[in-house]
């Protein structure tokens, strides 16, 4: 081996943690609704960028559920070449600033990086938030260019971020797309669920004002299934893609969940986000609790307790029943509610909820430990019995996952249901049981991923695609 | 945005009529449905009974008391105005079948959803008979409307000012009592159905109620109109509003409808607050 190929082999110095990203202050931060975290500065990108191998098999673009071009784009973010590397992104991913911000990372790009082997892995989501942060900030955001139109019209059921995914790939290809949205505004979960601090709306207005750049028309205030249904829109559109999201929250089913001080996740957060319930000037009401408590261990859990923290509650606590390694939730949102001062009670249960003159005021739990492994593979958890304890509280938020919506599939003759009410598609193409009609997101798969349900709605248009046109459409990223 | 095509004093001082162009609800809407209603960018949303609809004009009519925030905002909007915000239908409609003899009783402005319902199911080919009661006669609305689709009209109030002196479930049990019906549907205060519902219960009469449960999104998403119907919980938006009043938990109903109680009149307070500051006058509100 000569000297020079010695030194070629000779290992990369990789810094072995994640460049730090600017936050706000835990104390300043849980009482105020402004982002959490603030971003990386161009000079910190590009550090971080740096950490990079640029892997011939990338393990990250793997993990991705709608392979974003990821060593690329980091390569142009390490040269310094911001506005391409957003391009890059953009080629599979349409809404980078909200991945950036809410995708379960270490679950999916970050798992499969080949520095995470050994150190922390490359900071693939702050590094994609930061791309499309920088060229928004630049003013330099721009709607893709869209095919010469096919005279084929497709109409898309949901604003979410199936439907946002959906009509963005097909308004690509040429097609004439128009959005049902039941709410008033657009964005779905983006804007009734996920709270200002962890993904602000402005984000999400701007991504959906570059759709309309496109051409893409959103018909606001429009429930499919009452207004219109399924058959109505086949006799006006070429095709049609369902992406109605969630429906009705479960509960579960013990003593004292009527009381008033009982939310739903569901419903607190449209309350906070949505409707802005928070502010004085907005009037919608809302319980302003004193002491909280949140059931569950998702994503959805820690957004509730973390606005509770921030609508004045002196003390927010999460109950799960298994352990905080359990938690489905991203790690980041899990750390970041710890600093806020969020009470975790973990291998903890509600058993009973007891209240005074039709309120709340305490909660009984049962200690839980884990036993056998159960069908998810995790270790099923069972109540100690005798071990039961109350927490005092005057509001209780379960967000426990919700149950498939009524609307569509009750509207719509032979489309084919799950057991349980979810509209039956194929995983790999949305197509349903109905010729001309797709299925993706929540109301196929239950409560999933943002990026999961964009992922589908990507999948979904190519498909619709060809079957409007009878041609393949191009291979992403080309 | 759908235009008030007609606005109307009903009741003095607080119950007003509007008819609202909305020509694709108006195709779609059936009796016994609702629509969603938010006024304006920093409006809430508040479920309002449809109290008719004209599919060939392409307009919904709805009756607003005045009794809170938004509800005051409404009234004071004029012919012409715009909401900005309206959606629907929601909600199961009623079932309308033929049954021989169905009972309807309205109690307060709760008249106003039944009219539609009643029509429905008079051309239905039932005998339909309208019970309808205030505490007195200066309350009472939709009385001729009412009287121009039902086979018989029966008036209560509570002071005795006009009809019978008593409660609507007086003569309901009377009415029972000397004919059977097939069907009994009643809307208005929550209290009233209860009562009603406790009535026609010894009778073996089947009895719809269309529940009024705090609303967010109307589109069976929230859940915060979560209601005990036989033990099980339902939602009045998608399973609703429509349900066997003999298998409601009114209790549990009547508690969740005080959850905003405060909320409310402080919103209010608010209100007539800043518009007193804003304008230098007190605000219009419909004082009782």
């Amino acid at each position: 081996m000569t000297e020079a190929a010695a030194e070629q082999k000779r290992p990369l110095k990789i810094i072995p943690r994640k460049t730090p990203i600017p936050e706000q202050d835990p104390q300043v931060r849980r009482a105020n609704y402004d982002e959490v975290s603030l971003g990386y500065t161009a000079e910190q990108a590009v550090r971080e960028a740096g950490r990079c191998l640029n892997c011939v098999k990338p393990g990250c673009v793997q993990g991705c559920p709608v392979q974003v071009p990821i060593p690329r784009f980091i390569k142009l973010v390490k040269e310094g070449r911001f506005k391409e590397a957003l391009d890059a992104i953009k080629e599979s991913n349409l809404l980078p600033a909200v991945c950036g911000r809410v995708c379960p990372q270490e679950k999916q790009c970050e798992q499969g990086c080949v520095v995470g082997k050994k150190f922390d892995p490359v900071a693939i989501g702050r590094l994609e938030r930061f791309a499309a942060d920088w060229v928004m900030q630049h003013d330099l955001a721009e709607a893709p260019l869209t095919a010469p139109s096919t005279g084929k019209k497709a109409a898309i059921v949901g604003s979410g971020p199936a439907g946002l995914a959906c009509a963005y790939e097909l308004a690509k290809l040429g097609h004439a797309v128009t959005i049902f949205e039941a709410f008033h505004e657009p964005g779905g979960v983006l804007v009734y669920g996920i709270p200002e601090f962890r993904l602000p709306k402005l984000i999400v207005a701007r991504e959906i004002d570059l759709l309309r750049k496109m051409g893409v028309e959103i018909s606001l205030n429009v429930v499919v299934g009452k207004l219109v249904t399924i058959d109505e829109i086949l006799h006006r559109f070429d095709a049609c893609f369902i992406a109605t999201g969630a429906g009705t929250p479960k509960f579960m089913g013990i003593e004292g969940e009527d009381l008033n001080g009982v939310y739903s996740a569901n419903e607190f957060l449209t309350r906070m986000n949505i409707m802005r319930a928070y502010s004085p000037d907005f009037d919608t009401p809302i319980r302003k609790g004193e002491r909280v408590a949140v059931v569950g261990g998702g994503n959805v859990a820690m957004d509730s307790v973390r606005t509770a923290l921030r609508l004045g509650a002196g003390e927010a606590s999460i109950i799960y029943r298994r352990t905080e390694e359990d938690m489905p939730a991203r790690r980041e949102e899990v750390h970041h509610a710890k600093e806020e001062g969020v009470r975790f009670e973990v291998l903890a249960e509600p058993v009973r909820i007891l209240g005074k003159d039709g309120f709340v005021t305490e909660v009984e739990c049962i200690r839980m430990e884990l036993g056998a492994p159960d069908r998810s593979g995790r270790r099923k958890p069972q109540p100690i019995s005798g071990s039961e304890f109350r927490i005092p509280v005057d509001t209780i938020i379960m967000a426990i996952g919700t149950n498939a919506n009524p609307l569509v599939p009750q509207s719509t003759a032979d489309l084919q249901l799950t057991a349980w009410g979810y509209i039956v598609a194929n995983e790999q193409t949305g197509e349903t049981s109905r010729k001309g009609v797709y299925a993706g997101g929540d109301i196929v798969t239950g409560s999933a991923t943002v990026i999961s349900a964009m992922g589908s709605g990507v999948k979904a248009a190519r498909v619709m695609h060809q079957y409007l046109t009878g041609e393949k459409p191009a291979p992403t990223g080309s | 945005m759908a235009a008030i095509l007609e606005k109307r004093l009903i009741r003095k001082p607080d119950v007003f009529y509007f008819r609202i162009t909305a020509p694709l609800i108006s195709q779609k809407a059936k009796p016994g449905q609702f629509v969603m209603v938010r006024l304006h960018e920093r409006g809430e949303r508040i479920p309002l009974s449809l109290a008719d609809i004209d599919p060939e004009e392409g307009t919904i009519s709805l009756i607003v008391m005045a009794v809170g925030k938004t509800t005051n905002e409404m009234v004071l909007l004029q012919q012409g105005d715009n909401i900005l915000d309206l959606c629907g239908p929601l909600g199961q409609p009623t079932h309308i079948e033929t049954v021989g003899r169905v009972i309807i009783v309205g109690g307060g402005f709760g008249v106003a959803p039944l009219y539609p319902i009643a029509r429905a199911f008079k051309a239905a080919g039932n005998e339909v008979t309208v019970i309808m009661g205030a505490r007195s006669k200066d309350l009472l609305i939709y009385e001729d409307e009412m009287r121009k689709i039902a086979d018989e009209v029966i008036v209560t109030t509570d002071d005795g000012s006009k009809g019978t002196k008593g409660l609507v479930t007086d003569v309901l049990v009377k009415e029972l009592t000397c004919r059977p019906a097939g069907l009994v549907v009643s809307v208005g205060p929550a209290i009233m159905m209860r009562f009603v519902s406790e009535a026609t219960r010894p009778f073996g009469v089947r009895t719809m109620v269309s529940l009024n449960p705090i609303m967010v999104d109307g589109t069976g998403m929230c859940g915060g109109c979560r209601v005990t119907v036989g033990g099980k919980t339902m939602f009045a938006c998608v399973d609703g509003p429509e349900f066997d009043g003999h298998q409601v938990d009114w209790i549990a109903l009547m508690n969740r409808q005080r959850s905003y109680i405060a909320e409310e009149r402080e919103s209010f307070e608010a209100w007539k607050r800043r518009h007193e500051q804003m304008l230098g006058s007190a605000a219009p509100v419909c004082e009782r």
